[in-house]
């Protein structure tokens, strides 16, 4: 062979290669009906992928007793773990299709007041709760707990039953059907900016004006900066008034377990020891309960399940994995606070 | 220091004695004085720890790399360390076959390495209405930047055949508790999206992922679903939760804008930030971020007046498109108050606004997308603090 040759081979063989390689034989398999069928359950906004089925409202409220109002509340309407599922909508509402409450200021925003399209519901219900044991319900578990909750914000009667044949019945009455939009720049890569800043260099505007800073009440609610920063270097956290009112160094007092354990459980970053931050400040804890003999056992149980109410409106999580040792040791320190 | 500085006289431990042996530690650990710079929770943002955020802290990092055991975490229903040899993606819907592969299977195709930022949509969004927090960790630091590698989704696209005609999205789902799952459209998907086993040189960390997540340049950061175990294309988006429900930006006039995905070019300055104390006058080193999920970074402009007058930055090399661009500026700190701001303009020639400018338009309940110019107050005394000015 000459040499020309030898090279044209070599590179038929190298084409070749590439050729097999462009196909990627080999790689993957088919998947089978079955296989698509345990995974593709999601459903969408025109109801492709609803399965067959129903459940009324006072099925709904059975499983929602049983399965999601220990943490939801019984009316979906609890803050704990997530901002209530219902309220702030009106039969004008779901007349015009807007919740004329989005455009005002301030209040929480529940769930049947974004919502506007059924299907987003009764997906998520079915992939993803309860939170703690998703894809655990029957496909008529999930239309009674969505029709229990449609019935919770006054958009169907107690009397009704949801199937795959009235979604879009129910669909033309969601109080906030007609408040998306998908008209914005936001969505492809070329999309048009809503808003058009100029890069002026000299000059510009007239002298700043500080409108907003860090709220007092807010200056200790993360912790003790000068842990959260390395120790060297031009700049430095600054020590903020929280960790000035813990004396630096004191080797000398022996470190109460109790203390330790609320650092170590993260309960320092709401509750400091004389200022009220997130949380009531423990001092003021210890002095609400002073000479009440009770208390101990009532607070460790407030802990566990969290709550809120006594101290204002803000809530405390749910510490439920805490032994309960520790909870009473974290709870007694916080009573010796002074 | 008669005669001069103990820690050049006197000799210490390290200098007199043995140190440890190789593989003391088989996975290396940072220095026991780096121990501060840890993801941190923001107290009272979110309800539960298994959906919730902890936020990379900026304020501590160099370069424009995250490192893999400080990248933010968002998750809405806890993470899992999942077996690689268990998990499965299928790939079907308007295709011509419907696939199933392992991650043997996947490794196999060939494989990009691209640096690219993540940014939870909801970056900044405590901040739309006033300051609420202190320091830079908790109002910029679900921001995080690695060099992803994994196959195009374009490839595998191609592979199984999709009509990319009808098939103008695709339904991305994670294979956690909340089933995560996003749409995107077929324009991006056969653009730059990846779908990815590996971050700066190892496999995804668990809490960003592993063994499998989809990478979405430029998109904010719940559009990369992790633990990514099926892709769907279809004719339609999908409005689930997550783009129907939630990661939609409320106006002023109670309309919601859906599926808004780009991170519009943004930046920070990281030191000297929030909660920082200069030591005394002299030079620093102004230094930051800048970003955009249109393309590359253009310009980065400081201000230390308050926005009056401005300086064009350094930008570090690499600058590349959708990733972070480290910048810098050499100051001279005189000893008055100051008020520190960066600018960036990407290669679209759009400036990113002040707060007042996105307030105009958006008002101030959006929650997501906040792409506005920091201001950080240097105080006579040299502590600096989170405002924001007009
Ligand atoms: C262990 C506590 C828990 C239980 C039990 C539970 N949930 Fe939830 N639920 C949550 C949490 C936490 C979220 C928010 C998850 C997130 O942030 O992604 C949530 C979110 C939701 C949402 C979405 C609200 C929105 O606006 O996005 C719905 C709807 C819901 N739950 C319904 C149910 C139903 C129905 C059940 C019973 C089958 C249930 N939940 C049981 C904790 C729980
Ligand atoms: C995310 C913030 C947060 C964390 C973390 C937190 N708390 Fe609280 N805590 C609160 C709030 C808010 C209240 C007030 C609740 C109320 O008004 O009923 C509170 C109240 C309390 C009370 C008084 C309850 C009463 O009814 O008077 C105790 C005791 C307490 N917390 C202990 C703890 C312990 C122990 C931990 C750690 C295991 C902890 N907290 C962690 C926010 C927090």
């Amino acid at each position: 062979m000459s040499r020309w040759n030898k090279a044209l081979c070599a590179m038929a063989l190298v084409l070749a290669a590439n050729q097999a390689w462009a196909q990627h034989s080999g790689i993957g398999r088919a998947a089978t009906p079955a296989e698509i069928a345990a995974w593709d359950t999601d459903v969408r906004g025109d109801f492709k992928g609803l399965p067959p089925g129903s459940g009324s409202v006072s099925h709904g409220e059975v499983v929602w007793e049983a399965k999601c109002a220990s943490c939801h509340g019984s009316f979906g309407e609890s803050n704990q773990f997530f901002p209530p599922l219902i309220g702030g909508v009106t039969a004008e509402d779901i007349r015009t299709g807007r919740v004329a409450g989005l455009a005002k200021g301030g209040e929480q925003r529940s769930t049947v007041m974004k919502l506007s399209k059924i299907s987003t519901l009764w997906d998520y219900i079915n992939r993803a709760m309860p939170w703690q044991a998703p894809k655990t319900l029957t496909a008529d578990e999930v239309y009674a707990l969505t029709a229990y909750i449609l019935h919770q914000g006054n958009i169907v009667p107690g009397s009704f039953v949801l199937s795959d044949k009235n979604m879009a019945e129910v669909q033309a009455r969601l109080p906030n059907r007609n408040g998306m939009t998908r008209k914005h720049g936001l969505w492809e890569t070329r999309g048009k900016p809503d808003v058009k800043a100029v890069a002026c260099m000299r000059n510009c505007g007239p002298e700043p004006r500080i409108t907003s800073q860090l709220p007092d009440h807010a200056a200790g609610s993360h912790g003790d900066l000068v842990e959260q920063y390395r120790l060297f270097g031009p700049v430095r956290m600054a020590a903020l008034p929280v960790a000035s009112a813990v004396p630096a160094a004191a080797p000398a007092v022996v470190s109460d377990p109790g203390r330790s354990l609320a650092d170590k459980n993260g309960c320092l970053a709401c509750h400091a020891p004389k200022q009220r931050t997130i949380g009531p400040a423990l001092a003021e804890i210890a002095s609400k309960y002073r000479g009440d003999s009770g208390a101990e056992s009532r607070l460790v149980a407030k802990v566990r399940a969290g709550g809120q109410g006594v101290w204002g409106t803000t809530p405390m999580p749910p510490f439920q994995n805490l032994q309960e040792q520790d909870l009473r040791a974290m709870v007694q320190w916080i009573l010796k606070a002074e | 220091m008669a005669q001069g500085d103990p820690a050049i006289l006197q000799l210490p431990a390290h200098s007199t004695g043995l140190g440890q042996p190789v593989a003391a530690r088989g996975y290396g650990k940072p220095s026991e004085y780096e121990k501060n710079l840890q993801r941190r929770e923001s107290p009272g943002l979110t309800r539960v720890s298994q959906s919730s955020v902890a936020f990379a802290p900026l304020q501590g990092l160099f370069g424009i790399i995250t490192p893999n055991g400080l990248h933010f975490e968002r998750h809405h229903q806890g993470w899992w360390d999942i077996d690689p040899r268990q998990h499965r993606l299928m790939l079907h819907g308007l295709v011509r076959e419907a696939k199933v592969y392992t991650m043997d299977d996947l490794m196999r195709l060939p494989s990009v390495s691209r640096i690219h930022f993540i940014e939870c949509g909801a970056n900044s969004g405590m901040e739309w209405a006033n300051v609420a927090v202190p320091t830079v960790q908790y109002s910029h630091g679900m921001l995080s930047c690695c060099e992803f590698t994994g196959v195009r989704l374009a490839t595998l696209l191609e592979h199984c055949g999709a009509d990319v005609k009808k098939g103008r999205y695709i339904l991305a789902e994670g294979a956690d508790g909340s089933g995560l799952t996003r749409t995107i459209g077929m324009e991006r998907a056969l653009d730059d999206v990846i779908v990815a086993w590996a971050m700066n040189g190892e496999c995804l960390r668990p809490e960003n992922g592993y063994p499998l997540r989809l990478v979405v340049p430029g998109v904010q950061g719940v559009s990369w679903v992790k633990w990514l175990r099926r892709l769907e294309v279809g004719d339609q988006p999908w409005d689930t939760r997550e783009e129907a429900l939630h990661y939609i930006d409320l106006m002023p006039d109670g309309l919601h804008r859906q599926y808004s995905s780009v991170q519009e070019c943004k930046s920070v300055i990281t030191t000297p930030s929030g909660g920082q104390v200069l030591l005394n006058k002299g030079q620093y080193n102004v230094t930051g971020l800048a970003w955009s999920g249109r393309g590359r970074i253009r310009r980065v402009d400081v201000s230390v007046d308050g926005g009056r007058n401005w300086k064009t930055a350094r930008l570090e090399t690499p600058v590349l498109p959708k990733a972070l661009t480290r910048f810098n500026m050499a100051w001279n700190w005189d000893g008055r108050p100051a008020i520190l701001q960066s600018r960036a303009i990407d290669d679209t020639g759009y400036v990113q606004p002040k707060i007042a400018q996105l307030r105009a338009v958006r008002g101030t309940r959006s929650i997501y997308h906040n792409n506005a110019i920091q201001s950080w107050l240097v105080a006579a005394s040299g502590e600096v603090s989170n405002v924001q000015v007009e």
